[in-house]
Order: C-alpha cells, then sequence, then structure tokens
C-alpha cells in the first residue's frame, strides 16, 4: 500500500517535472509561432488589397507593396513611422500594435491609445488599410478595410473569426461576403456614417451591405466593429483630407 | 523484454480496431475529417500521444498510487498533447488552425484513457508502445479513409490539390457539400462498420 506521503510527493513531483518539460518546450517554440502569427497577419494585411499570398512569399510582398506604416492616436497624430523599412518618427512599431490591446485603451479614454495604418502602393495607386477588431456571436472577429485615396471608398476587405458557427455567421469570411464591400464608402457629404451590415440592404446604397441569412448576431458585430473602429482614424482621415 | 509482439499493431487495425470495433474516439474523427491533411495530422498527432503515454505510463506503472491514478495519466496525456500542440503551432501553423480545438481534445479522447488503463497499466512498456502506436493506426486508417472520401467528393480534392477535373464540373458535376458535413462522415463510419462486420462475423453481437 502507498502511504498519504507517498501519493503527496509522487503527486508533487509529477506535476512539477511536467511544468518544467512544458516551459521549456513554450519558451523553445515561442519564435518559431510568433512568426506564424506575423506572417498571419501580413497575409491579412495582403489580403485586404487583394494580393495572393503563401506563407513563404508573404514576408517579401508585405515589404514591397507596404511602403509605410504608421501609428496614429485618437487625435489623429502620427506618432510613429516606418517608411521604406525605416523607422522615420517614434520609436514603437506599428505592425507589432496589438490591436485589441489598444481598442480597449481607447474604449477607457486612455489617450496613449494608438493603431497602425498601412500604406499600399499597388500598380502606382495608394491605398490606406486599417485592422479591425470586434465581437462576433461566440468569439472575437477581425479584419482589415483597404481604402482608396479618397480615404472613403473601400477597395477591398477582409474579415476572419475565431470560432463563429460554419455555414452561418461564418460566411463573413468567405470571399462572397466581403466582395459586397468594394465601392461601400463610409463617409456621407464628410459625415461619418460608416456602413451597416443589414437584412435586405439596398445594393445601391453606399453605406449599406446585405447581412448573411441565419448569422444576425455575427453580421451586427461586423456593423458595430466598422463603426467603433473607425471612429478611431476619423480625426486622422480628416487631418489628411486637408 | 520480450520479443517484438507483431500482433499489438496488426490486432488494432482490424479485429479490436479503437474506431469501427471499440466505437472510441468518433467525435474527432467526424470532425476533422473534411479534409486530407488534417485528417493525416490528427492521425499521426493521436498516435503519438497514445504511443507515448502508454510507454511512460507503463514505465510508472507500479510507482503509481492506485488511488490517483487516473490523475496521473491525465496528467501524462495533457503533458504529451500540450507538447504537440505546441509543435503544430510552431511547425504546421495552417494546419493546426484547421484542427483548433480538437489537438486539446486529444486529452479526452477515449482512446488514450482507455488504452492506458486496459493495457498500459499491466503490460510491459515496449508492448504498451506496440500497443499505442497499433491503436493510433487504427484510428488513422478509419480518419484517412475518411478524409480521402470526404475531401475527393465533397471538395473534388486531395490534400488541396485538385483532382476532379475542371471538365467534369462544365458537364454539370457537383461537388457533394453534405460529404464536408460532421453527419456524412458518421454515415460513412456507419459503412465501415457495416462492411468490416459483414467480412468478420465473429464481430458481430448474438
Amino acid at each position: 500500500m502507498f502511504s498519504n506521503r507517498y501519493i503527496f510527493i509522487y503527486a508533487t513531483v509529477l506535476v512539477i517535472v511536467s511544468a518544467a518539460i512544458l516551459t521549456l518546450a513554450s519558451v523553445g517554440l515561442k519564435p518559431y509561432q510568433d512568426k506564424n502569427i506575423r506572417v498571419e497577419k501580413m497575409q491579412q494585411l495582403l489580403g485586404a488589397v487583394g494580393i495572393q499570398s503563401t506563407p513563404k512569399d508573404a514576408e517579401e510582398l508585405f515589404q514591397k507593396y507596404f511602403v509605410e506604416q504608421h501609428a496614429v492616436n485618437a487625435k489623429g497624430e502620427i506618432v510613429a513611422s516606418i517608411v521604406n523599412g525605416k523607422q522615420t518618427a517614434g520609436t514603437i512599431s506599428p505592425f507589432g500594435l496589438d490591436t485589441k490591446k489598444q481598442l480597449a485603451l481607447y474604449k477607457a479614454n486612455d489617450a496613449s491609445a494608438s493603431l497602425p495604418i498601412y500604406i499600399c502602393m499597388k500598380d502606382g495607386k495608394k491605398s490606406y488599410v486599417v485592422p479591425v477588431m470586434g465581437n462576433g456571436l461566440w468569439g472575437p472577429i477581425w479584419g482589415n478595410l483597404a481604402f482608396s485615396e479618397d480615404l472613403n471608398t473601400i477597395v477591398g476587405v477582409n474579415f476572419d473569426h475565431k470560432g463563429e458557427t460554419p455555414g452561418l455567421g461564418a460566411e463573413i469570411a468567405t470571399l462572397d461576403f466581403q466582395n459586397q464591400f468594394k465601392g461601400k464608402q463610409i463617409f456621407d457629404n464628410d459625415n461619418f456614417t460608416s456602413i451597416k451590415v443589414m437584412k435586405r440592404a439596398d445594393k445601391a446604397n453606399p453605406h449599406q451591405v446585405d447581412a448573411v441569412s441565419g448569422g444576425t448576431i455575427t453580421s451586427n458585430g461586423v456593423s458595430e466593429m466598422l463603426k467603433s473602429c473607425l471612429q478611431f482614424y476619423i480625426p486622422y482621415f480628416n487631418s489628411l483630407k486637408k | 523484454m520480450a520479443g517484438f509482439n507483431f500482433k499489438l499493431i496488426k490486432n488494432p487495425l482490424s479485429k479490436e480496431n479503437p474506431i469501427t470495433v471499440q466505437v472510441l474516439g468518433i467525435c474527432s474523427a467526424l470532425a476533422v475529417t473534411a479534409k486530407l491533411q488534417p485528417a493525416v495530422v490528427m492521425a499521426i498527432s493521436v498516435t503519438v500521444v497514445v504511443a507515448f503515454s502508454n510507454l511512460i505510463i507503463s514505465y510508472l506503472r507500479n510507482t503509481i498510487p492506485p488511488r490517483i491514478r487516473i490523475i496521473v495519466q491525465l496528467v501524462i496525456v495533457s503533458l504529451l498533447v500540450i507538447l504537440v500542440d505546441q509543435v503544430l503551432k510552431a511547425f504546421v501553423y495552417d494546419v493546426s488552425k484547421q484542427l483548433s480545438v480538437f489537438v486539446g481534445l486529444i486529452i479526452t479522447n477515449c482512446i488514450v484513457m482507455g488504452r492506458l488503463e486496459a493495457f498500459a497499466m499491466s503490460n510491459k512498456p515496449f508492448d504498451s508502445f506496440l500497443d499505442g502506436i497499433g491503436n493510433g493506426l487504427g484510428y488513422a486508417v478509419i480518419l484517412i479513409t475518411l478524409g480521402v472520401v470526404r475531401e475527393l467528393f465533397g471538395s473534388g480534392s486531395l490534400w488541396g490539390y485538385q483532382i476532379i477535373p475542371d471538365s467534369f464540373y462544365e458537364m454539370g458535376y457537383q461537388n457533394n457539400s453534405l460529404m464536408i458535413m460532421p453527419p456524412m462522415a458518421l454515415i460513412l463510419v456507419g459503412i465501415i462498420i457495416w462492411v468490416h462486420r459483414a467480412r468478420n462475423k465473429d464481430l458481430c453481437e448474438k
């Protein structure tokens, strides 16, 4: 028979050894995992401007097309810039900003909140790409919006989600849904109106997009995400237009 | 150490197959087999976890206090599953995203706990290791079969490469979208069990 003392010691040693092994593995594999996450983020940004990429060439294409990255604050001021791979202002990397954390700061009215904006040059055309993040039905949803030079018309979007219902809410990640956004506008005579994802949307209306049938809460989540995240960039957009 | 007991690998492939005969591990078999690639990665992951947890538990079996044996088994299984998950995240990121929670759920896969309790707790390490490999492969055979059938007829491709030529689609052929839904996997498992039992009468219950 085993004594209680033995059982306690056995369990303790087992757990400590396991924890040590897991810590080692986690620390050792972290660089590879971080690289995968970086590459995925680049692929999503490239996707928003309609450039297909594979995990292998994403980094190269990103450097080629995304010539400028800026971090802007809620007042519309640039706090950091990287132009052609060189830090020209500030010290932080706009690409490295955690959208979720920064949005939380913004919601708490913290003046230090800043979000990235990427400038893409493709075939001589300039486009501005901004990340958005919000909540769907089951978890977070996020995406990137690419605007044309007028900072009003959308040229491309992509959305992704953590775990929306397949066939319903998860449809926001399909091209059919995303292509609807092309050509939509977020300003109505200089007033920020965002884009609404709704049932029986009027195709001719530049501020409406058809919702996913059976995915009402996810669709509303997309509307809400666009409105709240784009709000952040409005001062910056206005400062560029002047 | 006893010699190489080939039966330990061969039996789970057919007569003691974990999915079709013991009916274990069905949940993940339905969830990850819509495409071949995740099915293969899942099969390898489960095989690795079963084989090594069997090996480790079998080495420890005489030191494990019976009162906490399930907890000890769970700790070992979780340890291996988390390691597998971390490795997948580092080296096959896209597949690991498709498998999502199902890698973590290997911990609760009945095949793993079943083999630990039924075999590793009372057999020698090397035999237990072979038993783990055998059961993992038995699971793999079914997963890969499902993956091939479902991806071929559901998406017209295998391992992501298009197999069914465009000319078929032009002639009106369509992918069967039921194939990529979980219910079809259950129906396919049913068909496999049916065929398997029809050919092995001794498996049929009286």
